[in-house]
C-alpha cells in the first residue's frame, strides 16, 4: 500500500502551497483513509442551537467541578471514622461516609463523561472514513517478501549447515532439555512435601486431633463457649434429647496452653457433632457393621467435616433427624450412621467412638475415627 | 525539511511552544509518518463493539484500586487479637490477613470505598468479558483470520474469574474459607495419583495451613495479573494490527473499514466511555454494599455462614458440584470421588470447548475463507443455536449454583430444586437451541418480506370492488405496476416499521420551554444538506432516517439505497 501511494508525494513546492485542508486530506491518502463525511457541525454562525450546545457542555462540566469540590470536602470532613451502633446519631452519619463519597465522586465523573460526550456529538463533525484495509484478504503478503523472507531463514539455516552436524545437534538438543528440565523443576521442587509422612498422625489424612498422644491418654469431649481458652467439657446431661452441638477435643497436656487450646478449635478435622437422639428414634437407629458400639446410649457422634469437600454440615435437623451441609445440600441420615440420603455426597461421615469416662463422668472418645475425616482422596480404602 | 507546524505570527505561545516540541521530538525519533497513520487509524462504530472497551477500563481500575490495597493489606495469616474499632469483632482470635482487611474498612479513610470499588470493578470486569465474548461469539467476529484473539479472550475470561476466586479469598473470612475448603482444597484432594501430592504441595500440609492465602496473594497481586496484562496487549494489538472487524452497510466491504478515525473522535469517545466505566463504578461501590466481612466473621473451618455461594462468574462451577449425582468409583483399594468428575474433568472440558471454538466450528462449517464483516446472529442460525444452548446450560448450572436461595426464597424444596437442576441441564438446553433456531428462521423471512414486498404502513384500503388490502411501502424500485421489485438481502439491518424511515419526523429544534427562532433552523437544516460531504460533491447519507428535510417518499428511496449499497461484501 505504501508503495503505490509513495509515489504520489508531491514536491517541496507543491507542499507549500497546500492549505491545512489539504494537507489532511493528502495524509489521510497516504494512509488509505478517505473522508467521506467531514460535514461542519455548524455551518451557520451565532445560532441559538449552537449557544444552547455550548451552554449544556459547560453545565455538565461545571457539574463534573461541582461534585468534585463536594468529594473533596466529604473526603476531608465528614466524619469517618466508625462508631457503634449504640451510638446511633454518630453511627448514622458515619455509616453515610462511603455512600456520600460514591455518589460525589461518581457524579463527578459521570457529569464529566457526559460533558465529553455531549461536547463530541455536537462540535466534532461526524465524519465518515473509509479506510482500506491492507490485510490482501487473506492471501498473504506480496509473494516478493514471502519469497525473499523464506529464502533468507533458509539461508542462515544452510549458511551454518546444522543440518548436517548431527555431532552438534544431538549434543545441542540434550544440554537444551537437560538445562530446560532443571530449570523448570528448580521452581518446583521447594513445593514437594510428602503427604503420607505424618500419615500416623493428626497431621495426616488419616487422623485427627481426637488421636490420643500416647496410649492411655484421654481425650476429652470439649465446648465451644466463644472464649478459645476456656475449657468446658460435656457431661451427657448436658444436652438434652433431641439436640445436637458442635464439639473439639480436649487433652490433659493442653491445659494451661492457650495456644494449644484454641488451636483445637481450629483443626480442620476436629469438628464433631454430638447428637443425643430422642428415645423413640433411638430405637430405630441402624448402626454399621463394625460400629456398633461407637455410641454412648442415645448419644451419638459424627464428624461435621462433610464426606463431599469438607465443608461443616452445619444444619441438624431435630424433626427428621437429618444432617444437611450448606455448601452442596447432601444429607445425612443420624439414624443411619449418617450414611447420605440425598445430594453430591457419596459416603457417609465417619462416626466417633464415644463413652463415658468412668473417673469424671464426662464424655470421652474411645479412639481416633477409624476412617479420614472429609473429603475423598486417591489413596483412601472405602 | 520544514517544520513540523509552520508557526504563523498569530499564534498563541502555547501552540509555538508544543509546535517546537513536536518538531524537537521527531527530530530525534522519526514518529511524523508513524503518528499521524495511527492517528488516522479508522473504528468501525457500534454499540456492541463498546462491551469489550467496558472490560478494558474495568481492568484499569482494578489495576489502580488494587495497587492502592496492597498498601495496607498483610496476606498473613499470623494469629491475632483483634482491638480494632469494630465492636462486634474485638477481642476475636483471627489471623492477620482478616484483621488488615478490616483495618483497611474501618481505620483507613476511604478504605472501605475503595476495597468496594476493587469488588464492584471485579464483578464489571468479568461481567464485560462475558458479554463481550458472546458479541464476538454471535456476530462470528472470531472466524479466521482472529481465532488467536478468540483463544486470548477466553484465557483472559478464564483467568479473570480465578483472579476474581483468588481476590475473594484473601480476607481470610468465613464465606471465603469456606471457598477455598470447597472448590480448592476438595477438588485437588479428589484427583487421582497425584491429588494429595498437589494439596500437600499447594497448602503445605493439611487444609487450611498457613501458606494457602500468601500464595494466592503473590498469584492474585503480581503473576496472575501481570500475565493479563501481557494478554490484553497483545489482544488489543492485534485489534488494531488486523483491523476491527465490521457489521455489513453502507460503503461496507471485505476490503475497507467504515467508522471514525482514533483523532478527533475516537479518543475522545473512548476516553469519554472510560469517565462512564468509572462513574458507574464508583457511584456503586459508593451506595451498594459489597463482601462485609465483618459481617461475616474470620474464617474457622468449623463453621458455615448460611448461603455458601462463590461471587457469579464461579457459582456456575459451584452448581456443577451441587447437581452432580452421588457416584464414586472404586480401583481396588483406591478411590475416585465425585468431585473430580464434576471438578477436576468437567471444568477443564468447558474450557477446552469454550478455547478451541473457532476451530470445533470451522471443522463442522468447512468455512476457512477470510472474513472482515460481521454477521447477523439471525442469518447463521446453527451457530446462534449452539450459542444460546451453551447460555441456558450455564444458566442452569448458575440457577443450580444459588438453588438453596432460590428454595429459601420461593419457599420450594431443597430437593425438588436439586432435581430441577439435574433434569433442567438436560432438557432446557437442547430446546433453547430450538426455539433460537425457529426464532433466527422467523427473523430471516420477517427480513425477506419486507425486501420482497415493502413495508407494512398500517393503512388499509378498500378496493372499488370491495377487497381489502395493506398498503405497502416499497423500500426500492417498482415495476410498472408499482408493485416493488425485489430486493436481495445483504447481511444488513432492515427496516421494519415505518418511523425507521422517518415517517414520524423530528421534533421541532429548541430548548425544553421555547423553539429556536425558524429562520435559523432552516438556514441551518440547509447549509447541512448542501454543506455534506467534505466540502464538494455532496453525497446523500443513506438511511440515516432523521434527515429534517427530506420528504417522506426520498427518505424511503434512500433507505432502498442502503440496502443496495451494501451489497455482496466481496465486490471490490
Ligand atoms: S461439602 Fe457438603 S455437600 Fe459439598
Amino acid at each position: 500500500m505504501s508503495s503505490d501511494n509513495e509515489q504520489q508525494l508531491p514536491t517541496e513546492a507543491e507542499l507549500a502551497e497546500m492549505d491545512r485542508d489539504q494537507l489532511v486530506t493528502l495524509g489521510g491518502k497516504l494512509d488509505g483513509v478517505e473522508l467521506v463525511e467531514y460535514p461542519d457541525p455548524w455551518p451557520v454562525g451565532g445560532t441559538r442551537a449552537e449557544k444552547r450546545a455550548e451552554r449544556t457542555v459547560a453545565l455538565w462540566f461545571t457539574i463534573a467541578g461541582v461534585a468534585g469540590l463536594a468529594f473533596l470536602v466529604a473526603m476531608i470532613w465528614w466524619p469517618w471514622e466508625y462508631e457503634p451502633f449504640q451510638n446511633s446519631d454518630g453511627h448514622f452519619w458515619y455509616s453515610l461516609y462511603t455512600p456520600v463519597l460514591g455518589v460525589t465522586l461518581g457524579v463527578s465523573v459521570l457529569a464529566f463523561a457526559i460533558g465529553t460526550l455531549v461536547y463530541t456529538k455536537k462540535f466534532i463533525p461526524h465524519e465518515v472514513a473509509v479506510q482500506q484495509r491492507n490485510d490482501n484478504l487473506g492471501a498473504g503478503s506480496d509473494e516478493v517478501h514471502r519469497q525473499t523472507f523464506a529464502a533468507h531463514v533458509a539461508d542462515a539455516g544452510s549458511r551454518s549447515t546444522i543440518a548436517r552436524r548431527s555431532a552438534i545437534k544431538r549434543s545441542a538438543g540434550l544440554g537444551i532439555g537437560m538445562l530446560g528440565l532443571g530449570a523448570t523443576i528448580l521452581p518446583l521442587v521447594g513445593f514437594i512435601r510428602n503427604p503420607h509422612a505424618e500419615s500416623g498422625t493428626k497431621d495426616g489424612l488419616y487422623h485427627s486431633g481426637w488421636q490420643a498422644e500416647e496410649p492411655g491418654q484421654k481425650v476429652f469431649v470439649r465446648r465451644y463457649t466463644g472464649k478459645p481458652h476456656e475449657i468446658v467439657l460435656v457431661r451427657p446431661e448436658d444436652l438434652e434429647a433431641g439436640s445436637m452441638e458442635t464439639v473439639f477435643p480436649f487433652k490433659e497436656s493442653e491445659r494451661g496452653d492457650s495456644h494449644a487450646l484454641s488451636a483445637a478449635l481450629k483443626r480442620v478435622d476436629n469438628p464433631v457433632m454430638l447428637i443425643r437422639l430422642r428415645p423413640d428414634d433411638a430405637a430405630k437407629v441402624v448402626k454399621r457393621k463394625g460400629q456398633e458400639n461407637f455410641n454412648y446410649g442415645d448419644f451419638y457422634a459424627y464428624t461435621k467435616i462433610c464426606s463431599h469437600v469438607g465443608c461443616p454440615t452445619s444444619l441438624f435437623e431435630q424433626r427428621t433427624n437429618r444432617i444437611l451441609c450448606p455448601c452442596h445440600q447432601s444429607q445425612f441420615d443420624a439414624l443411619h450412621y449418617a450414611k447420605p440420603i440425598f445430594g453430591p455426597a457419596t459416603r457417609a461421615l465417619a462416626q466417633l467412638p464415644i463413652t463415658v469416662d468412668p473417673e469424671t463422668g464426662y464424655l470421652i472418645a474411645k479412639s481416633d475415627f477409624i476412617e479420614p475425616v472429609g473429603p475423598g482422596f486417591w489413596e483412601r480404602k472405602s | 525539511m520544514s517544520e513540523l507546524t509552520t508557526p504563523t505570527k498569530g499564534d498563541p505561545p502555547l501552540q509555538k511552544i508544543v509546535g517546537q516540541q513536536a518538531d524537537e521530538a521527531d527530530k530525534r525519533y522519526f514518529a511524523a509518518k508513524g503518528m499521524r497513520h495511527q492517528m488516522n487509524k479508522v473504528f468501525p462504530t457500534h454499540w456492541s463493539f463498546l462491551l469489550g472497551e467496558i472490560a478494558l477500563y474495568s481492568f484499569i481500575i482494578l489495576l489502580l484500586s488494587g495497587v492502592y490495597l496492597t498498601l495496607f493489606f498483610d496476606p498473613s495469616m499470623e494469629e491475632v487479637v483483634y482491638n480494632g474499632s469494630y465492636v462486634g469483632l474485638q477481642g476475636m482470635e483471627m489471623s492477620r490477613a482478616f484483621e488488615s482487611t478490616l483495618e483497611i474498612s474501618f481505620e483507613v479513610r476511604g478504605g472501605l470505598f475503595i476495597r468496594q470499588i476493587h469488588h464492584w470493578a471485579a464483578l464489571i470486569f468479568v461481567a464485560a468479558m462475558a458479554v463481550h465474548l458472546l458479541r464476538v461469539f454471535f456476530t462470528g467476529a472470531f472466524r479466521r483470520p482472529r481465532e488467536l484473539n478468540w483463544v486470548l479472550g477466553a484465557l483472559l475470561l478464564l483467568m479473570g474469574m480465578f483472579e476474581g476466586f483468588f481476590g475473594y479469598s484473601l480476607p481470610d473470612d468465613l464465606l471465603s474459607g469456606t471457598g477455598i475448603r470447597a472448590t480448592l482444597s476438595g477438588i485437588v484432594l479428589s484427583v487421582p495419583v497425584m491429588g494429595t501430592w498437589t494439596h500437600w504441595a499447594l497448602f503445605g500440609g493439611e487444609f487450611p495451613g498457613t501458606e494457602i492465602i500468601p500464595r494466592l496473594y503473590a498469584l492474585h497481586i503480581l503473576i496472575i495479573p501481570g500475565i493479563m496484562l501481557a494478554l490484553i496487549a497483545v489482544h488489543l494489538g492485534l485489534v488494531w494490527y488486523q483491523k476491527h472487524t465490521q457489521f455489513p452497510g453502507v460503503r461496507r466491504k471485505e476490503t475497507n473499514v467504515v467508522g471514525i478515525r482514533i483523532m478527533p473522535v475516537f479518543a475522545l469517545k473512548g476516553g469519554a466511555f472510560f469517565a462512564v466505566v468509572t462513574g458507574v463504578t464508583v457511584l456503586m461501590s459508593g451506595l451498594f454494599q459489597i463482601n462485609a466481612v465483618w459481617q461475616i466473621g474470620p474464617y474457622n473451618t468449623s463453621q458455615v455462614s448460611a448461603g455458601v455461594w462463590p461471587d457469579w462468574y464461579l457459582a456456575w462451577a459451584d452448581g456443577i458440584l451441587r447437581i452432580w449425582p452421588a457416584w464414586e468409583l472404586y480401583l481396588g483399594n483406591y478411590t475416585i470421588p465425585p468431585v473430580f468428575f464434576a471438578g477436576a474433568v468437567g471444568m477443564p472440558i468447558l474450557f477446552t470447548i469454550l478455547i478451541a471454538w473457532p476451530f470445533i466450528e470451522r471443522k463442522l462449517s468447512k468455512d476457512t475463507a477470510h472474513h472482515n464483516l460481521l454477521q447477523r446472529p439471525r442469518d447463521v442460525p446453527v451457530r446462534t443455536g449452539i450459542g444460546v444452548m451453551a447460555i441456558m446450560f450455564m444458566v442452569m448450572l448458575e440457577i443450580s449454583g444459588f438453588n438453596d436461595s432460590i428454595a429459601y426464597t420461593f419457599d420450594i424444596s431443597l430437593n425438588a430444586m436439586t432435581w430441577v437442576g439435574r433434569i433442567g441441564i438436560l432438557v432446557v438446553p437442547p430446546l433453547s437451541y430450538y426455539i433460537a433456531y425457529r426464532i433466527c428462521l422467523g427473523l430471516q423471512r420477517a427480513d425477506r418480506a419486507v425486501l420482497e414486498h415493502g413495508l407494512e404502513t398500517g393503512i388499509i384500503k378498500r378496493l372499488p370492488h370491495g377487497e381489502f388490502i395493506e398498503v405497502h411501502q416499497p423500500l426500492g424500485p417498482v415495476d410498472d405496476h408499482g408493485h416493488p421489485l425485489p430486493l436481495e438481502y445483504q447481511g444488513a439491518p432492515v427496516p421494519k416499521k415505518m418511523n425507521e424511515l422517518g415517517f414520524a419526523g423530528t421534533p421541532v429544534a429548541g430548548s425544553w420551554l421555547t423553539p429556536d427562532p425558524v429562520a435559523e433552523t432552516v438556514a441551518l437544516e440547509r447549509a447541512r444538506v448542501g454543506g455534506h460531504g467534505n466540502g464538494a460533491a455532496a453525497e446523500v447519507e443513506a438511511g440515516n432516517g432523521h434527515g429534517a428535510t427530506g420528504t417522506p417518499n426520498g427518505e424511503v428511496t434512500e433507505a432502498g439505497e442502503e440496502v443496495e449499497a451494501g451489497t455482496a461484501p466481496t465486490e471490490r
